[in-house]
């Protein structure tokens, strides 16, 4: 399951500069009009798209770009110091990807898929809530329903991001209708093959142009689109571990952002008064330390998950240790980002707390609330306190 | 004869929603209702009853995902 980098150090460098010149010139651009009318990071996704970027985990050897976790970090956290909600499409898309890549490549028509996601660029969105089950992903009360090689299924999902502008959707359902509640597989149908009813909109405080309303979907598609593997062992093996790690990355990207119009305008105080240094100068010093901390926890859990990949010892992916750090990488990169950007607009003082100002840290903090709630703290809190009594060292 | 007393700690800590009779040794205890809280009930009575310390390697979700699982593991501890 290991996904060595095929990308040399060279051609990752032109890689990032090419990130950075599209989140200068486009992302960055929307992110206001994205922000302000809660709408789909159209423009900012479709340039990701002409770096061949919605398929570079996907190894060379099925024909991708063949970037390493740690590389898809990095441009994770790239996005994020442009627009938060850009990147968070990116994040969730690429953990989509990498259940794909990780779990189905056995699968002539997820094969199939793969060429046409590197040809294509498509973007996938996922359905893993749903309404009733109490944000609990390894629980489905919908059901696949099979006949003469095709299936049926009904999701009412409380939260799908950019639904109406994916190309392909994940859902998990329960393998049949006689099947247990955690007896859950996943499904990817394409655009043609699924409706989306919205039954709630999305007009929140951040995050807002990930457009994550709720819908009733209802899909209509070829058994072979079934994945072969259930899901629980997806969601421990990939889909857990990989989003704390990309969203953690995305997060300080948004932090550093934050940090670096602190500097800015601590660097113009001293510039005004070079005798004396600022008290803002102190508080960037400190603010610096979290981001550091901030950004090594994510280096930290991609080695820790690194590692465990190329073991190849899938069991011990369901290691209550390893799920601890992984939930503690979650929890501490979303109190941090609160933390950082707050401290970044003590610094910039009134200037961050104005929406039309290039020292703005608006966006920023209603983005960092939102990293808290989105699989919220306190429900993996619960789960750890069970963990950490049985957890040795 | 591990076994046995498994399925009693299993009835008395596991807070199934399924009785533990009508499970099988390899049947899957999540699905029968097992939660990560009455995972840790479970597994401090079961290094009660039999004396040992669950290590590290031992803890995952898989050791405690069915009878069978459970039993072999306290097989190898007493060992």
């Amino acid at each position: 399951m290991l996904n060595p980098s095929a990308v040399n150090d060279t051609e990752f460098e032109q890689l990032i500069k090419d990130v950075h010149q599209i989140g200068q010139t486009v992302v960055a651009e929307h992110a206001t009009d994205v922000d302000k009318n809660a709408r789909f990071p159209r423009e900012g996704i479709d340039a990701l798209k002409t770096l061949k970027l919605m398929s570079a985990y996907v190894p060379k050897e099925h024909g991708g770009m063949g970037l390493s976790l740690r590389q898809v970090a990095k441009v994770c956290e790239i996005l994020g110091n442009y627009c938060g909600s850009t990147a968070m499409v990116y994040a969730m898309h690429k953990i989509q990807v990498a259940c794909i890549v990780h779990h189905c490549m056995e699968e002539d028509f997820f094969k199939t898929y793969v060429s046409k996601l590197i040809e294509d660029q498509r973007l996938i969105a996922s359905a893993t809530t749903e309404i009733g089950i109490g944000g609990d992903l390894l629980s489905s009360f919908c059901a696949v329903e099979a006949e003469n090689g095709e299936f049926s299924l009904t999701k009412k999902a409380p939260v799908i991001s950019y639904a109406e502008d994916a190309d392909d959707l994940m859902l998990t359902a329960r393998r049949n209708p006689d099947a247990a509640k955690s007896d859950q597989v996943g499904v990817l149908v394409s655009k043609e093959q699924y409706e989306v009813e919205p039954i709630s909109d999305w007009d929140t405080l951040g995050f807002r142009g990930t457009c994550s309303s709720g819908f009733v979907v209802t899909a209509h598609a070829s058994e072979s689109q079934i994945s072969p593997v259930p899901f629980t062992e997806v969601l421990s093996q990939t889909m857990h571990p990989y989003s704390h790690v990309v969203w953690g990355a995305l997060w300080s990207g948004i932090a550093a952002s934050a940090v670096a119009k602190a500097r800015l305008f601590t660097k113009n105080a001293m510039r005004r008064n070079p005798n004396m240094p600022p008290i803002s100068s102190i508080r960037l010093a400190e603010v610096e330390t979290q981001l550091h901390t901030m950004r090594n926890n994510v280096y930290a859990a991609i080695d820790d998950y690194t590692a465990l990949l190329e073991r190849g010892d899938t069991d011990a992916f369901s290691n209550f240790g390893f799920t601890i750090r992984i939930n503690n990488l979650k929890i501490n990169s979303s109190k941090l980002l609160i933390d950082i950007v707050g401290q970044a607009m003590m610094i910039c003082g009134i200037a961050s707390y104005r929406n039309n100002n290039d020292l703005s840290l608006a966006r920023h903090i209603r983005d960092a609330y939102g990293a808290s709630l989105m699989v919220n703290n306190d429900r993996i809190m619960m789960h750890n306190s069970s963990l950490v009594v049985m957890h040795k060292e | 004869m591990n076994i046995e007393k498994v399925r009693e700690i299993l009835s008395t800590h596991g807070r199934l929603t399924t009785p533990v009779d009508s499970l099988q040794d390899d049947s899957d205890l999540y699905q029968a209702g097992l939660t990560s809280l009455a995972t840790v009930g479970l597994m401090l009575a079961l290094e009660d009853e039999f004396d040992v310390e669950f290590p590290d390697s031992a803890l995952s979700r898989k050791t405690f995902g069915s009878i069978e699982s459970i039993a072999e593991t306290v097989e190898e501890l007493l060992e």
